[in-house]
């Protein structure tokens, strides 16, 4: 493969200007509030620890939405629907009586093959011949076969999943943090280092990003797209599964059909805040919307549980009125 | 598409006497699915007035059929109003509604303005649900009961209505304008079209239609409450308006037969145990996408073409988007 030809046309032309300063500035300026306010109060420093907690796992969901959409421009409204699935899958190896962590890697692997099954049965006959808008429907499609798999064969009843993590305390002055928010931290930013490393240091990444970018020039260059994107699909729901995993054993999800609904939104918010096309800026707008949401919950009287949703959008919206292309988009000229 | 008026009138007019014939033979309780057919008619109208003829993707329709069910329940349960002295009022309120998410709404494109739009569907239930002294809460507000045959004969009669002003609307200048609007901004701006303007007056005039829509939708049940306006409703919506064909008004019938009927179909069919509607009404959803990706208008074309042996220049909206 020539690939290496296609590195100097995918590496940006950096230029800096002074607008490029406002997006690190304010996260800085933000890092550097939640810090002092951790240092000066255990309350702050307890919600902003889960608030990171629930933000990794908003984050490597928007993480895997950005990672379809930057190959084929489709919201994939089934990715939470996939992650439920896989879990579910993960609850019933338990059941057989599997023990965790290798349960773990085999549904990483399940939801992996499931990911390239979906894309070559549900999406590709539906690409050939659509267009964008048909695939998104297809997908509002695959989000009601798949929810509605999950409580047919397991029945919609309310069921616990263990915890990767034994219950645990660290206590660090005079704070105390749960051990399932720190691995919950932990694993989905690792999942998605992992990813961002396969993609910037693999061939087969850099063939991926090529087949995004250019599909075109990719395929002249002998780069099987089309087998790219099934791959795609699968590494997105392998990181759906990751984020399934995490978030079934909180208490206050708990394991049902309809478990990823409320996360797939907000991880839509992260993705859109982010720019969509940017993984990076889905991490940090996940992280940023965690614990803006569980800090608004603890400190604004005002934000009741029903008006977080609100809220979390009133403040995504001011974002993109400011900048419509997110906090880590491109901006693109459009052809006229 | 230049098959002529007889032909569409012809259609046209089958349609509204079998749908007028159709309650005759009806129960009670189906008469009132009747209604709820007509409830994603005047719906997917709506939402095909913005998506498919100015080309702006709204997931957010089921925000504006809330706003329009909580004016008609507010004002009869509140206010002691008559239900069906409502609809205008709830027109309004939505048509402000529609202008209101249509401004901010000037500066996102595609997938951006798909996911904002999403986002407002989310947040207006949630709003109900905490503002409960005004609407009830998660208790939700008791309506008036009609008949079935009330309910069938109201709401379709308005749907009727709303079509042939959509219609007027869109074969007018303003319709041109939009189309215009949704073909090429750069070239309707030259032409002296305000895209600005036009993209919200869609907005607009789709959000007072969705609120019918609503008002409907919360009589048929007599009840409501922030669940009634779900995710789902949003999504179904639009799979409507796909499934009937953006940019044409032939389809609207069949996009919302499909998403009220076909769920209802399958589950009062034998042999299939309930839990397994959904399977296959998602199933059934991605086919049609595979087998009729431009929707059920574009199988009305190629009939056309094939009876009258005319080549046809269709022009469909959305493409190479």
């Amino acid at each position: 493969m020539a690939v290496s030809q296609l590195t100097r046309t995918l590496v940006p032309t950096i230029r800096i200007r002074w607008s490029a300063w406002i997006v690190p500035a304010l996260l800085a300026g933000g890092c550097i509030f939640l810090v002092v306010g951790s240092i000066q109060s255990s309350l702050f420093a307890q919600q902003t620890v889960s608030g990171l907690a629930n933000g990794g796992i908003y984050a490597s969901l928007a993480v895997a939405l950005v990672l379809i959409y930057r190959a084929t421009e489709v919201i994939n409204f089934a990715q939470g629907a996939l992650a439920t699935f896989t879990t579910f899958v993960a609850w019933q190896l338990l059941q057989w009586g599997l023990s965790y962590w290798p349960t773990f890697v085999l549904t990483l692997a399940i939801a992996f093959a499931l990911g390239v099954i979906v894309e070559l049965v549900a999406i590709r006959p539906v690409e050939r011949r659509g267009n964008v808008l048909t695939v998104v429907i297809a997908s509002i499609g695959l989000l009601i076969l798949l929810e509605g798999a999950v409580g047919w064969i397991w029945k919609p009843t309310v069921r616990f999943m263990p915890s990767p993590f034994p219950l645990h305390f660290w206590h660090v002055g005079g704070v105390a943090f749960s051990s399932q928010d720190i691995g919950t931290i932990g694993v989905s930013i690792a999942s998605v280092v992992v990813l961002w490393a396969f993609f910037r240091f693999t061939k087969l990444g850099l063939a991926m990003r090529a087949a995004a970018v250019r599909p075109h020039a990719a395929r002249l260059v002998g780069v099987r797209v089309s087998w790219l994107l099934s791959l795609g699909w699968g590494l997105a729901a392998t990181l759906g599964a990751v984020a399934g995993l995490l978030v079934a054993p909180n208490p206050s999800v708990q394991l049902s059909p309809s478990m990823m609904d409320g996360i797939l939104i907000y991880a839509f918010a992260a993705a859109v805040l982010g720019g969509l096309e940017s993984s990076i800026g889905a991490v940090v707008a996940g992280l940023a919307i965690g614990v803006v949401l569980s800090l608004l919950g603890s400190y604004v009287s005002w934000v009741t549980p029903q008006l977080q949703l609100p809220a979390a959008f009133v403040l995504m919206l001011i974002v993109l009125l400011v900048k419509p292309s997110g906090l880590f988009g491109r901006t693109t000229v459009r052809k006229v | 598409m230049r098959t002529s008026l007889g032909i569409r009138a012809g259609v046209i007019g089958l349609a509204a006497v079998v749908i007028a014939v159709l309650p005759l033979a009806l129960s009670d309780y189906n008469r009132t699915q009747g209604a709820d057919v007509a409830v994603f008619f005047m719906a997917i109208l709506g939402l095909n007035i913005v998506t498919g003829y100015t080309g702006q993707i709204s997931i957010g329709h089921g925000a504006f059929m809330a706003i329009g069910g909580y004016t008609t329940a507010i004002l009869t349960h509140e206010h002691g109003w008559n239900d069906v002295a409502t609809l205008p009022i709830s027109a309004l309120v939505g048509f402000a509604a529609g202008v209101v998410v249509g401004l901010p709404a000037l500066r996102f494109r595609g997938a951006y303005l798909a996911l904002v739009t999403f986002a407002v569907a989310l947040a207006v239930p949630q709003i109900a649900k905490n503002y409960s002294g005004f609407t009830g809460g998660t208790e939700g507000l008791q309506l008036p009961q009609h008949t079935g045959l009330w309910l069938y004969g109201a709401a379709w009669l308005s749907a009727a209505i709303l079509f042939v002003l959509a219609w007027l609307m869109l074969r007018s200048r303003t319709g041109r304008a939009l189309r215009a609007v949704r073909d090429s901004e750069v070239a309707a701006a030259s032409s002296g079209v305000s895209p600005a303007v036009y993209k919200t007056a869609a907005f607009g005039v789709s959000a007072a239609f969705a609120a019918v829509a609503g008002s409907f939708y919360v009589l048929t049940i007599s009840f409501v409450n922030p669940d009634v306006f779900g995710l789902t409703l949003s999504l179904y919506v639009l799979i409507g308006a796909v499934v009937g064909g953006l940019g044409s008004l032939w389809g609207v019938l069949v996009g919302a037969a499909f998403v009220q009927l076909l769920p209802i179909g399958l589950t009062s069919s034998h042999g299939l145990s309930s839990q397994s509607v959904p399977v296959i009404f998602g199933a059934i959803v991605i086919l049609v996408m595979a087998l009729v990706p431009r929707g059920a208008a574009d199988l009305l074309r190629v009939g056309a073409a094939l009876s009258s042996r005319k080549s046809q220049n269709n022009s469909l909206g959305l493409e190479g988007r």
